[in-house]
Protein backbone atom coordinates (compact mmCIF):
# COMPACT_ATOMS: atom_id res chain seq x y z
CA UNK A 1 0.00 0.00 0.00
CA UNK A 2 1.12 3.54 0.02
CA UNK A 3 -0.24 5.07 2.13
CA UNK A 4 -2.66 8.28 2.40
CA UNK A 5 -1.71 8.84 -1.46
CA UNK A 6 -3.72 6.26 -2.81
CA UNK A 7 -7.29 7.94 -1.91
CA UNK A 8 -6.38 9.77 -5.46
CA UNK A 9 -7.31 6.34 -7.60
CA UNK A 10 -10.65 8.56 -8.05
CA UNK A 11 -9.12 11.52 -9.55
CA UNK A 12 -9.34 9.89 -12.91
CA UNK A 13 -12.66 8.48 -13.24
CA UNK A 14 -13.81 11.60 -11.82
CA UNK A 15 -12.72 13.90 -14.62
CA UNK A 16 -13.25 11.07 -17.70
CA UNK A 17 -17.00 11.31 -16.32
CA UNK A 18 -17.12 14.76 -15.67
CA UNK A 19 -15.91 16.27 -19.28
CA UNK A 20 -18.04 13.57 -21.30
CA UNK A 21 -20.89 14.54 -18.75
CA UNK A 22 -20.37 18.27 -19.59
CA UNK A 23 -19.85 17.84 -22.70
CA UNK A 24 -23.02 16.07 -23.34
CA UNK A 25 -25.21 18.78 -21.57
CA UNK A 26 -23.77 21.41 -24.04
CA UNK A 27 -24.82 19.30 -26.82
CA UNK A 28 -21.28 18.48 -28.45
CA UNK A 29 -21.00 15.72 -30.35
CA UNK A 30 -18.21 14.33 -27.86
CA UNK A 31 -17.15 11.05 -30.03
CA UNK A 32 -16.47 13.01 -33.02
CA UNK A 33 -14.67 15.54 -31.08
CA UNK A 34 -12.93 12.95 -28.65
CA UNK A 35 -11.71 11.45 -32.07
CA UNK A 36 -10.24 14.40 -33.32
CA UNK A 37 -8.50 14.90 -30.11
CA UNK A 38 -7.33 11.39 -30.12
CA UNK A 39 -5.72 11.86 -33.71
CA UNK A 40 -3.59 14.58 -32.12
CA UNK A 41 -1.90 11.76 -29.52
CA UNK A 42 -0.90 9.33 -32.11
CA UNK A 43 0.68 11.96 -33.88
CA UNK A 44 2.39 13.51 -30.53
CA UNK A 45 3.73 9.75 -30.12
CA UNK A 46 4.90 9.44 -33.24
CA UNK A 47 6.94 12.53 -33.04
CA UNK A 48 8.05 11.58 -29.55
CA UNK A 49 9.81 8.57 -31.29
CA UNK A 50 13.07 10.11 -32.40
CA UNK A 51 13.64 11.66 -29.26
CA UNK A 52 13.00 8.76 -26.96
CA UNK A 53 15.61 6.64 -29.51
CA UNK A 54 18.57 9.45 -28.88
CA UNK A 55 17.49 9.52 -25.02
CA UNK A 56 17.17 6.23 -24.60
CA UNK A 57 20.80 4.92 -26.79
CA UNK A 58 22.65 7.99 -25.18
CA UNK A 59 21.75 6.88 -21.91
CA UNK A 60 21.97 3.26 -22.65
CA UNK A 61 25.56 3.95 -23.55
CA UNK A 62 26.42 6.03 -20.97
CA UNK A 63 24.87 3.56 -18.05
CA UNK A 64 26.61 0.39 -20.05
CA UNK A 65 29.86 2.14 -20.65
CA UNK A 66 30.48 2.79 -16.41
CA UNK A 67 30.54 6.36 -16.97
CA UNK A 68 26.68 6.35 -14.62
CA UNK A 69 28.93 5.10 -11.70
CA UNK A 70 31.75 7.47 -12.42
CA UNK A 71 29.53 10.53 -12.63
CA UNK A 72 27.77 9.60 -9.69
CA UNK A 73 31.59 10.09 -7.59
CA UNK A 74 31.74 13.12 -9.46
CA UNK A 75 28.47 14.38 -8.87
CA UNK A 76 27.82 12.92 -5.04
CA UNK A 77 29.55 15.68 -3.10
CA UNK A 78 27.11 18.27 -4.28
CA UNK A 79 23.60 16.73 -3.74
CA UNK A 80 24.66 14.94 -1.13
CA UNK A 81 23.53 17.74 1.04
CA UNK A 82 19.92 16.71 -0.28
CA UNK A 83 20.44 12.84 -0.49
CA UNK A 84 19.10 12.32 -3.46
CA UNK A 85 20.58 9.86 -6.71
CA UNK A 86 22.20 11.84 -8.73
CA UNK A 87 19.87 10.51 -11.66
CA UNK A 88 17.70 12.63 -10.44
CA UNK A 89 19.69 16.20 -10.51
CA UNK A 90 20.50 15.56 -14.19
CA UNK A 91 16.44 14.60 -14.32
CA UNK A 92 15.91 18.32 -13.18
CA UNK A 93 18.44 19.59 -15.38
CA UNK A 94 17.24 18.06 -18.42
CA UNK A 95 13.52 19.38 -17.42
CA UNK A 96 14.41 22.89 -18.12
CA UNK A 97 16.10 21.91 -21.48
CA UNK A 98 13.45 19.63 -23.53
CA UNK A 99 10.01 18.59 -22.49
CA UNK A 100 10.01 15.46 -24.24
CA UNK A 101 14.03 14.12 -23.34
CA UNK A 102 13.00 14.45 -19.61
CA UNK A 103 9.99 12.30 -20.29
CA UNK A 104 12.26 9.73 -22.18
CA UNK A 105 14.62 9.98 -18.77
CA UNK A 106 11.25 9.67 -17.06
CA UNK A 107 10.60 6.67 -18.90
CA UNK A 108 13.70 4.97 -18.91
CA UNK A 109 13.79 5.39 -15.08
CA UNK A 110 10.54 3.67 -14.87
CA UNK A 111 12.13 0.76 -16.82
CA UNK A 112 15.18 0.52 -14.78
CA UNK A 113 14.17 0.62 -11.40
CA UNK A 114 9.94 0.49 -11.69
CA UNK A 115 7.63 3.53 -11.25
CA UNK A 116 6.80 2.65 -7.80
CA UNK A 117 10.29 2.92 -6.54
CA UNK A 118 11.86 5.83 -4.78
CA UNK A 119 13.92 7.07 -8.00
CA UNK A 120 10.80 6.68 -9.95
CA UNK A 121 8.20 8.48 -7.57
CA UNK A 122 10.66 11.23 -7.41
CA UNK A 123 10.97 11.45 -11.29
CA UNK A 124 7.48 11.52 -11.66
CA UNK A 125 7.11 14.25 -9.05
CA UNK A 126 10.16 16.17 -10.45
CA UNK A 127 8.78 16.10 -14.57
CA UNK A 128 5.23 16.61 -13.30
CA UNK A 129 5.86 19.48 -10.76
CA UNK A 130 7.59 21.48 -13.67
CA UNK A 131 7.84 22.56 -17.23
CA UNK A 132 10.47 23.29 -19.66
CA UNK A 133 11.60 26.58 -18.89
CA UNK A 134 13.69 27.51 -21.72
CA UNK A 135 11.77 26.49 -24.48
CA UNK A 136 8.79 28.32 -23.07
CA UNK A 137 11.15 31.51 -22.69
CA UNK A 138 12.63 30.87 -26.49
CA UNK A 139 9.30 29.74 -28.29
CA UNK A 140 7.08 32.72 -25.96
CA UNK A 141 9.27 35.36 -26.42
CA UNK A 142 10.23 34.11 -30.19
CA UNK A 143 7.00 34.96 -31.40
CA UNK A 144 6.70 38.17 -31.05
CA UNK A 145 10.70 39.21 -31.48
CA UNK A 146 11.33 39.77 -27.95
CA UNK A 147 15.29 39.78 -27.63
CA UNK A 148 15.75 41.53 -24.22
CA UNK A 149 13.97 39.08 -21.81
CA UNK A 150 15.16 40.85 -18.52
CA UNK A 151 14.56 38.91 -15.30
CA UNK A 152 12.17 35.92 -16.98
CA UNK A 153 15.47 33.63 -17.45
CA UNK A 154 16.61 33.92 -13.43
CA UNK A 155 13.04 34.32 -12.68
CA UNK A 156 12.41 30.41 -13.99
CA UNK A 157 15.64 29.00 -12.90
CA UNK A 158 15.02 29.99 -9.49
CA UNK A 159 11.62 28.01 -10.02
CA UNK A 160 12.86 25.24 -11.23
CA UNK A 161 15.27 25.11 -8.32
CA UNK A 162 12.60 25.33 -5.65
CA UNK A 163 10.54 22.67 -7.26
CA UNK A 164 13.43 19.99 -7.27
CA UNK A 165 14.20 20.99 -3.62
CA UNK A 166 10.11 20.66 -2.50
CA UNK A 167 10.08 17.58 -4.98
CA UNK A 168 12.81 16.20 -3.26
CA UNK A 169 11.65 16.99 0.26
CA UNK A 170 8.11 15.95 -0.33
CA UNK A 171 8.75 12.30 -2.32
CA UNK A 172 10.90 11.37 0.64
CA UNK A 173 8.56 12.59 3.51
CA UNK A 174 5.47 10.93 1.89
CA UNK A 175 6.99 7.56 0.26
CA UNK A 176 10.12 7.95 2.50
CA UNK B 1 19.64 19.66 -24.96
CA UNK B 2 22.63 19.03 -27.63
CA UNK B 3 25.44 19.15 -25.24
CA UNK B 4 23.96 17.12 -22.82
CA UNK B 5 23.18 14.41 -25.89
CA UNK B 6 26.50 14.65 -27.27
CA UNK B 7 28.59 14.78 -23.65
CA UNK B 8 26.40 11.12 -23.40
CA UNK B 9 27.28 9.39 -26.35
CA UNK B 10 30.40 10.98 -26.60
CA UNK B 11 31.60 10.70 -22.90
CA UNK B 12 29.86 7.02 -22.84
CA UNK B 13 32.22 5.46 -25.73
CA UNK B 14 34.99 7.34 -24.15
CA UNK B 15 34.90 5.50 -20.79
CA UNK B 16 33.90 2.39 -22.52
CA UNK B 17 36.88 2.46 -24.16
CA UNK B 18 39.45 2.64 -21.07
CA UNK B 19 37.06 0.82 -19.36
CA UNK B 20 37.84 -1.98 -21.73
CA UNK B 21 33.53 -2.25 -22.70
CA UNK B 22 33.23 -1.14 -25.93
CA UNK B 23 31.88 -4.43 -26.95
CA UNK B 24 29.00 -4.58 -24.99
CA UNK B 25 28.04 -1.18 -26.73
CA UNK B 26 26.41 -2.11 -29.95
CA UNK B 27 24.11 -4.83 -28.00
CA UNK B 28 23.19 -2.23 -25.55
CA UNK B 29 22.30 0.31 -28.72
CA UNK B 30 20.23 -2.28 -30.74
CA UNK B 31 18.22 -3.03 -27.32
CA UNK B 32 17.65 1.02 -26.36
CA UNK B 33 16.66 1.61 -30.05
CA UNK B 34 14.30 -1.34 -29.88
CA UNK B 35 12.77 -0.58 -26.19
CA UNK B 36 12.24 3.21 -27.30
CA UNK B 37 9.68 2.47 -30.42
CA UNK B 38 7.96 0.02 -28.01
CA UNK B 39 7.79 2.88 -25.38
CA UNK B 40 6.26 5.10 -28.03
CA UNK B 41 3.75 2.25 -29.44
CA UNK B 42 2.49 1.77 -26.04
CA UNK B 43 2.21 5.50 -25.13
CA UNK B 44 0.02 6.18 -27.91
CA UNK B 45 -3.15 4.56 -26.60
CA UNK B 46 -3.24 6.33 -23.46
CA UNK B 47 -2.16 9.49 -24.61
CA UNK B 48 -4.60 9.32 -27.21
CA UNK B 49 -7.49 9.49 -24.95
CA UNK B 50 -6.37 12.00 -23.02
CA UNK B 51 -5.97 14.72 -25.29
CA UNK B 52 -9.41 13.29 -26.96
CA UNK B 53 -10.79 13.86 -23.26
CA UNK B 54 -8.92 17.34 -23.37
CA UNK B 55 -10.20 18.16 -26.85
CA UNK B 56 -13.96 17.48 -25.42
CA UNK B 57 -13.22 19.70 -22.57
CA UNK B 58 -12.41 22.38 -24.73
CA UNK B 59 -14.96 22.00 -27.16
CA UNK B 60 -17.77 22.23 -24.53
CA UNK B 61 -16.37 25.40 -22.87
CA UNK B 62 -15.02 23.58 -19.87
CA UNK B 63 -11.64 25.29 -19.91
CA UNK B 64 -13.15 28.48 -20.77
CA UNK B 65 -15.64 28.30 -17.83
CA UNK B 66 -12.39 27.33 -15.26
CA UNK B 67 -10.82 30.34 -16.42
CA UNK B 68 -13.39 32.60 -15.60
CA UNK B 69 -13.41 31.37 -12.09
CA UNK B 70 -10.03 32.35 -11.26
CA UNK B 71 -10.46 35.75 -13.38
CA UNK B 72 -10.12 38.07 -9.89
CA UNK B 73 -6.88 36.56 -9.05
CA UNK B 74 -5.02 37.05 -12.61
CA UNK B 75 -6.55 40.53 -12.68
CA UNK B 76 -4.48 40.82 -9.26
CA UNK B 77 -1.44 39.41 -10.82
CA UNK B 78 -1.11 41.32 -14.18
CA UNK B 79 -2.22 45.19 -12.93
CA UNK B 80 -0.95 46.46 -15.83
CA UNK B 81 -3.69 44.72 -18.19
CA UNK B 82 -6.69 46.74 -18.88
CA UNK B 83 -9.79 44.81 -17.77
CA UNK B 84 -11.51 42.85 -20.70
CA UNK B 85 -8.29 42.82 -22.60
CA UNK B 86 -7.80 39.55 -24.84
CA UNK B 87 -4.74 38.89 -23.85
CA UNK B 88 -6.29 37.73 -19.84
CA UNK B 89 -8.46 35.20 -21.71
CA UNK B 90 -5.76 34.26 -23.35
CA UNK B 91 -3.69 33.76 -20.53
CA UNK B 92 -6.45 32.52 -18.64
CA UNK B 93 -7.44 29.85 -21.12
CA UNK B 94 -3.33 28.97 -21.18
CA UNK B 95 -3.01 28.28 -17.82
CA UNK B 96 -6.24 26.27 -16.93
CA UNK B 97 -5.15 23.81 -19.96
CA UNK B 98 -1.87 23.61 -18.14
CA UNK B 99 -3.36 23.41 -14.82
CA UNK B 100 -5.28 20.49 -16.33
CA UNK B 101 -2.00 19.19 -17.46
CA UNK B 102 -2.67 19.05 -21.32
CA UNK B 103 1.01 20.39 -21.88
CA UNK B 104 0.25 20.76 -25.69
CA UNK B 105 -3.65 22.11 -25.36
CA UNK B 106 -1.75 24.96 -23.85
CA UNK B 107 0.92 26.04 -26.52
CA UNK B 108 -1.46 27.74 -28.77
CA UNK B 109 -3.26 29.98 -26.21
CA UNK B 110 0.27 31.16 -24.75
CA UNK B 111 1.58 32.10 -28.14
CA UNK B 112 -1.76 34.09 -29.01
CA UNK B 113 -1.59 35.81 -25.29
CA UNK B 114 2.30 37.09 -25.78
CA UNK B 115 0.59 38.33 -29.26
CA UNK B 116 -2.20 40.07 -27.56
CA UNK B 117 0.87 41.36 -24.86
CA UNK B 118 2.72 42.90 -27.32
CA UNK B 119 0.17 45.09 -28.40
CA UNK B 120 0.36 46.68 -25.16
CA UNK B 121 4.25 46.64 -25.47
CA UNK B 122 5.87 50.02 -26.03
CA UNK B 123 9.25 48.85 -26.30
CA UNK B 124 8.91 45.95 -29.03
CA UNK B 125 12.18 44.24 -28.29
CA UNK B 126 12.17 44.29 -24.46
CA UNK B 127 9.79 42.06 -22.30
CA UNK B 128 7.08 44.11 -20.56
CA UNK B 129 6.06 43.19 -16.89
CA UNK B 130 3.01 41.42 -17.61
CA UNK B 131 5.08 39.02 -20.32
CA UNK B 132 7.48 38.18 -17.19
CA UNK B 133 4.66 37.46 -14.56
CA UNK B 134 2.62 35.10 -17.14
CA UNK B 135 6.26 32.96 -18.14
CA UNK B 136 7.11 32.92 -14.56
CA UNK B 137 3.74 31.33 -13.16
CA UNK B 138 3.68 29.41 -16.94
CA UNK B 139 7.45 27.70 -16.92
CA UNK B 140 6.78 26.63 -13.13
CA UNK B 141 4.19 24.58 -14.18
CA UNK B 142 1.14 24.95 -12.54
CA UNK B 143 -0.22 21.26 -12.53
CA UNK B 144 -3.79 20.24 -10.53
CA UNK B 145 -3.88 16.69 -13.16
CA UNK B 146 -0.98 15.85 -14.23
CA UNK B 147 -2.72 13.76 -16.71
CA UNK B 148 0.66 13.23 -18.97
CA UNK B 149 2.65 11.70 -16.07
CA UNK B 150 -0.14 9.36 -14.63
CA UNK B 151 -0.75 7.94 -18.09
CA UNK B 152 2.90 6.60 -18.36
CA UNK B 153 3.50 5.51 -15.12
CA UNK B 154 0.16 3.34 -16.27
CA UNK B 155 1.51 2.26 -19.01
CA UNK B 156 4.64 1.52 -17.42
CA UNK B 157 2.94 -0.88 -15.19
CA UNK B 158 2.79 1.03 -11.91
CA UNK B 159 0.21 -0.40 -8.87
CA UNK B 160 -0.95 3.28 -8.41
CA UNK B 161 -0.53 5.42 -11.41
CA UNK B 162 -2.36 8.29 -9.69
CA UNK B 163 -0.12 8.27 -6.17
CA UNK B 164 1.92 11.27 -7.23
CA UNK B 165 -0.87 13.33 -7.41
CA UNK B 166 -0.12 15.42 -4.19
CA UNK B 167 3.51 15.13 -4.06
CA UNK B 168 3.25 16.94 -7.63
CA UNK B 169 0.70 19.05 -5.93
CA UNK B 170 2.81 20.40 -3.67
CA UNK B 171 6.18 21.08 -5.20
CA UNK B 172 4.06 22.70 -8.01
CA UNK B 173 2.66 24.74 -5.45
CA UNK B 174 5.87 25.70 -3.88
CA UNK B 175 7.46 26.50 -7.17
CA UNK B 176 4.90 28.58 -8.30
CA UNK B 177 4.40 30.62 -5.53
CA UNK B 178 8.42 31.19 -5.80
CA UNK B 179 8.22 32.46 -8.89
CA UNK B 180 5.75 34.83 -8.25
CA UNK B 181 7.50 36.00 -5.46
CA UNK B 182 10.55 36.44 -7.35
CA UNK B 183 9.17 37.76 -10.35
CA UNK B 184 7.40 40.54 -7.33
CA UNK B 185 10.55 41.23 -6.06
CA UNK B 186 12.63 41.73 -9.62
CA UNK B 187 9.91 44.28 -10.83
CA UNK B 188 10.25 46.24 -7.74
CA UNK B 189 13.94 46.35 -8.21
CA UNK B 190 13.54 46.93 -12.09
CA UNK B 191 11.24 50.03 -11.50
CA UNK B 192 14.02 51.80 -9.51
CA UNK B 193 16.29 51.70 -12.23
CA UNK B 194 14.39 52.19 -15.39
CA UNK B 195 11.01 53.45 -16.52
CA UNK B 196 10.29 50.23 -19.03
CA UNK B 197 6.30 49.62 -19.24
Amino acid sequence: MTGEMSGFSWVIPFIISAVFLHGIIRKVRVFEVFVEGAWEGILMAIKLIPYLIGIYVAIGIFRESGAVDLMVKVLYPMVSFFEVPADALLLSIVRSLSGPAALGMMLETFDAHGPDSFIGRLASTLVGSNDTTFYIIAVYFGSVGIRKTRYAIPVGLFADFVSFVASVYIVRKVFG
Amino acid sequence: MNGVFSFFILGGIFVAALNGKLDSITPAVMASTESAVQRAISLMGIVSLWLGVARVAEASGLIDRMSRIIAPLFAWLFPSIPKGHPALGCILMNLSANMLGFGNAATPFGLKAMKELQKLNRHPDTATEAMCTFLAINTSGVTLVPATIIALRASAGSKNPSEVVGTILFATICSTLAAIALDYVMRILNRKRSFWG
